[in-house]
């Protein structure tokens, strides 16, 4: 690790005036940054540490709608019990993020910011049809997620919040790279009020997508049979040591059918 | 038995420093003064190094000194050896490149180490390291061992032309061809054996420290083998000579064949001391350990065995390609080789043998023992091609191989090889009963009524081990004789000390030593220890792996203990006025049989070193050295059945159940035994399921941490099956065989067995990862 600066921000307004020093990274729980400084793939020269602001934590769930602060830890998605009645295929999905101490530590601002192919929210996300609120605006989760480690982020722009409306019905299975247990697929389907809405990580060339196929397979029927024969293109899929794009588009059906089955359990 | 005695459950003294955090590890050392060594390392498979420029790196704050191949060499640190001589087919010796512990004009595989920086801090190093400039000539790179030895492949060392180390062979090869020539079947394969990268949970170190007041080195190092590693050290590189050199291996976590080798970094270490006048401290970090440490396996092999009309073999023809990577580790040369083709017979009585070996240069890591070393690769092969055979036969695995047994001992195969003792059906039979062999048929359906394949395979597994006969080993070209030493101390109070070359590091040593010592005096196990892993202290060992602690180590301690009871029985009886033969030994006393009349262990030992009345001419104190050098190998054995389900749809491969049922010999501590099992079966789960090296074209590893190599965890493996029947080892005084390496020989053909009776194909690659299923599966198909 090289040597930095660190600042603990006291409010999100105080951070946004942070990040202006040097080559500045926000810090939140730190599950994808501290070890790329310790390998020194990443060397900031500051690190603004998010995890002390109070106006970031919690989650509120309000009728249908649902709002999680940018600093809240996976354990907290995990084990909020309003959420868990509310929308429970989410709390469940962050009850299999990483291992109980990325969990304790990672919050759910800090993996959507970073983007991560294989990271599980950014397909909750799109697939819920959420809004990220930052501190300049308010951004849709499908203008958001914009390429593998990229979004809609602007410089000196921050996360403070997730937001969105519980669907009816809801689930997310993924299938964990045998070494790192991160997602090669991961499939989260929700049936909400606006439709079926399918969204896939770990598997697309530019980070997470969503799939026509399968969304337009289940429209009218949302039963894990109408994914009998459904075929997902393997073109715009990801190819490594791990997974040929063929074994992908073969999980991506797999995993929707799996939770979908999960979903009208 | 006691309850502290041979045979015993007892639980293990040592684990309570280490799961409390108080174990002493080669980083937990430090030396007044202590300094931070960090290596530049080749970014590049294979490079002419064009120029070294260290002046910026060397105004680095903190720096103490930046130290290249050039200055080494310029001292006279020698080139790294391969201490095991072998001689091709031709009559010539073996073609060893030069390897100097640090490159100073060509650079030969990813991680290959340039140049040292030593400095006030680990940041500091690693700081000034990242600021030497070195420019590189780039030059094309060979991984894979087939393609080195084509035309045209890179030249990799100008003393090994094609890239061939050596062209070796074993066995008759007219004899077998002729039994080929006249089978009634043969079953052709092609085998490949993944390379492995060890990963023992502590990585690699080493503290250098040259003491300038004594003209005396100290060498703090993760070593299987501290002796060894003096003695190489100071007859071949030239580092100091022995008297001036002490090596201390303290608790080592973990080795698994990796910690033998005398690596670059240790010499390093200690010249770098000397060089910069503070002692010189090293630890690899993970990506260090997957980069350089000695790689396991990495064989291609064909295959023909040949099969009368009744099913019974008649030959056997193998032919090998052993990737050895960038250069000869210490003991590559016999692994391929002696440990490999010398097992090619199996559990079966098979008449004619031939095997024909070459050795490769590529641009890897160097390639060495790993745990089972050349057994795994020979059992592999052999019980690969005997289920293939069966499926090709139309007959029973189980009958098949039960057919084949070799039943009388001692045996003589036509590959060296003259086994002892085994029973290969009572392991056979109790493998297939703990398994429930014959109610897979019903497991089967139950299975696919679930839309799971289910499948069953068995491997019938030998090794050898107690590593060995010096003499023996000495006339096939080892460089070393593999003897053990032992010298028992009893203290004036009676507590006792057994100083061993054995040296432990995982195994449970300070514990199974005790009980033998138990066994023999009564003394409580607390009141024994166990020294080991410190060349001041031991005279000399030749260190633990190949299993031959137990049998070759622990029999030196019963020659040594057996020096010690005739004198204590000496002084007992001289103290008790009786004669020395109606001494026994029980309950911690020295009796004379049949009487009441007896004097206590701690009463004959003070009166040993009171000497005010010992027998005439007796000299004072009680204690006894011995060397023993085993008579034959040991032959470890065993059958492991084990049964898998997979999901068609993901391709994932669940392990149902596995057993294993061995033939160790005599047992010291059955809980350790089966510990040991279960170690070396999950190693060898995870070579067949999940561990695969992986590098690409250029020569980079693409499998250089834990986000892309996977090793087996506890949720990818079943409740283990364990039981053995033991033949008593005739060739040692304890009827020990060994058991540390089993596991990990065993286990892989099993698992494949029973992944390709699943999909009902011939053949599929290690690691069979979910990816590499579901392609063979989707294959079928079409």
């Amino acid at each position: 690790m090289y040597s930095f600066n660190y600042h603990r921000a006291a409010s999100v307004a105080d951070a946004a005036k942070l990040l202006e020093s040097g080559d500045a990274k926000l810090l939140s729980g730190g599950m994808t940054l501290i070890p790329a400084m310790k390998t020194r793939l990443a060397a900031p020269s500051d690190l603004v540490d998010l995890s002390h602001i109070e106006e970031l934590k919690g989650i509120e769930v309000a009728g249908s709608t649902i709002t999680i602060r940018a600093a809240t830890t996976h354990h907290d998605v995990a084990s909020d019990e309003k959420l868990k009645k509310a929308c429970p295929a989410l709390a469940h999905m962050a009850s299999r993020i990483g291992d109980p101490a990325v969990r304790y530590k990672g919050t759910i601002g800090g993996s959507i910011a970073n983007n991560d192919p294989a990271a599980d929210y950014p397909a909750a996300l799109l697939a819920l049809d959420a809004t990220i609120v930052t501190n300049k605006r308010e951004i849709a989760a499908d203008a958001f997620f914009t390429g593998l480690f990229e979004t809609a982020l602007e410089d000196g722009e921050i996360v403070t919040a997730v937001t969105f409306t519980a669907p009816a019905k809801a689930a997310y299975e993924k299938f964990r790279n045998p070494a790192s247990r991160y997602a090669i697929v991961g499939v989260f389907v929700a049936n909400g009020a606006d439709g079926v809405r399918v969204a896939v990580t770990g598997a697309g060339d530019s980070g997470v997508f969503r799939s026509k196929e399968i969304e337009a397979a289940l429209a009218t029927n949302f039963d894990a049979a109408a994914l009998n024969g459904v075929k997902v293109p393997a073109n715009d899929l990801m190819s490594d040591i791990h997974a040929s794009a063929d074994y992908r588009a073969n999980l991506i059906v797999v995993m929707a059918k799996r939770a979908v089955a999960a979903a009208n359990a | 038995m006691g309850i502290e005695g041979v045979g015993a459950r007892v639980a293990r003294k040592e684990d309570k420093r280490f799961i409390t955090g108080a174990g002493r590890y080669v980083d937990d050392m430090v030396v007044p003064g202590m300094k931070h060594a960090a290596f530049v390392r080749s970014p590049h498979a294979h490079a002419q190094i064009k120029n070294i420029d260290v002046t910026k790196a060397q105004s680095m704050p903190g720096v103490i000194g930046v130290l290249t191949g050039k200055e080494l060499k310029a001292d006279g640190i020698g080139n790294l050896i391969c201490g095991w001589m072998i001689h091709s087919k031709d009559g010539s010796p073996m073609k060893m490149g030069a390897w100097s512990p640090l490159a100073f004009d060509r650079v030969r595989y990813v991680g290959d180490a340039v140049v040292v920086v030593v400095a006030e801090t680990k940041g500091q190093a690693r700081d000034a390291a990242e600021a030497v400039d070195i420019s590189y000539e780039e030059l094309k790179a060979v991984v894979d061992a087939p393609k080195a030895l084509e035309r045209s492949a890179p030249q990799i060392h100008p003393e090994a032309d094609g890239n061939l180390i050596f062209d070796w062979e074993l066995g008759d090869s007219a004899a077998t061809n002729a039994a080929i020539k006249a089978a009634a079947h043969i079953t052709r394969m092609k085998i490949v054996n993944n390379r492995l990268v060890p990963n023992a949970m502590e990585p690699r170190a080493a503290l250098g420290h040259y003491d300038k007041a004594e003209d005396h080195y100290t060498c703090w190092t993760t070593s299987q083998n501290p002796h060894l590693a003096r003695l190489v050290m100071s007859a071949f590189y030239n580092v100091a000579p022995e008297n001036k050199l002490r090596v201390i291996a303290p608790d080592v976590g973990g080795g698994f064949g990796s910690k033998i080798y005398i690596y670059p970094e240790e010499i390093i270490c200690l010249w770098a001391s000397k060089k910069t006048g503070v002692p010189v401290k090293w630890v690899a970090d993970r990506t260090e350990s997957f980069l350089t440490d000695a790689h396991g396996r990495d064989h291609v092999s064909t295959v023909e065995m040949a099969f009368d009309k009744d099913n019974r073999i008649t030959g056997l023809k193998v032919d090998t390609i052993a990737n050895l990577g960038a250069y000869m580790s210490l003991f590559s040369s016999c692994v391929p080789t002696y440990l490999y083709a010398t097992l090619l017979s199996g559990q079966y009585d098979i008449p004619a043998i031939h095997a024909n070996v070459r050795a490769v240069y590529t641009n890897t890591a160097p390639v060495d023992a790993y745990r089972g070393a050349g057994r795994p690769e020979a059992t592999y092969l052999l019980e690969r091609t005997m289920e293939t055979a069966a499926r090709e036969l139309g007959v029973s695995p189980a009958e098949l191989r039960r057919k084949n047994f070799i039943t009388s001992f001692p045996h003589q195969t036509p590959v060296i090889m003259n086994y002892d003792a085994g029973d290969y059906a009572a392991s056979l039979d109790a493998a297939m009963a703990a398994a429930d062999y014959a109610g897979f048929a019903q497991r089967k359906a139950d299975a696919a009524n679930r839309g799971k394949l289910r499948g069953i395979g068995m491997s019938c597994y030998i090794e050898a081990c107690g590593l060995a006969p010096s003499a023996a080993v000495g006339s096939l070209g080892a460089g070393v004789g593999l003897w053990e030493s032992a010298e028992v101390r009893v203290n004036a109070a009676g507590t006792i000390e057994v100083l061993t070359g054995s040296h432990s590091h995982g195994q449970g040593h300070e514990t199974t030593f005790a009980q033998l010592v138990n066994q023999r005096f009564g003394v409580p196990i607390d009141s024994v220890s166990i020294v080991h892993g410190d060349t001041d202290k031991v005279q000399m060992g030749m260190g633990t792996y190949g299993s031959r602690s137990g049998a070759v180590g622990m029999s030196a301690v019963v020659k040594a203990l057996d020096k010690v009871e005739a004198k204590a029985k000496k002084i007992a009886a001289h103290l008790l006025e009786a004669d020395e033969g109606d001494i026994v030994i029980e309950n911690g006393a020295l009796k004379v049989a049949g009487t009441d009349k007896q004097v206590p262990w701690f009463q004959m030992a003070l009166a040993a070193y009171t000497a005010h009345n010992l027998p005439g001419g007796m000299e004072p104190g009680l204690k006894e050295t011995s060397f023993y050098d085993p008579s034959n190998f040991t032959f470890p054995a065993g059958c492991y059945v084990c049964e898998v389900e997979i999901d068609p749809e993901t391709g994932v491969t669940e392990v149902v159940q596995f057993v294993a049922a061995d033939d160790f010999g005599n047992i010291i501590n059955p809980m350790i035994v089966e510990g040991q099992v279960h170690g070396g079966v999950a190693q060898g789960i995870g070579q067949a399921l999940l561990e695969g090296t992986r590098y690409d074209a250029s020569g980079q590893l693409l499998t250089a941490s834990y986000m892309d190599y996977t090793m087996p965890r506890a949720d990818d493996l079943p409740s283990f099956k364990v039981s053995t029947s033991n033949t008593p080892c005739p060739g040692n005084p304890l009827g020990i065989k060994g058991c540390g390496e089993a596991g990990a020989i065993g286990s892989p053909p099993a698992v494949i067995n029973a992944i390709t009776d699943a999909i009902g194909i011939t053949d599929i690659a290690m690691p069979a990862s979910p990816s590499t299923v579901w392609a063979a599966i989707r294959a079928t198909k079409h």
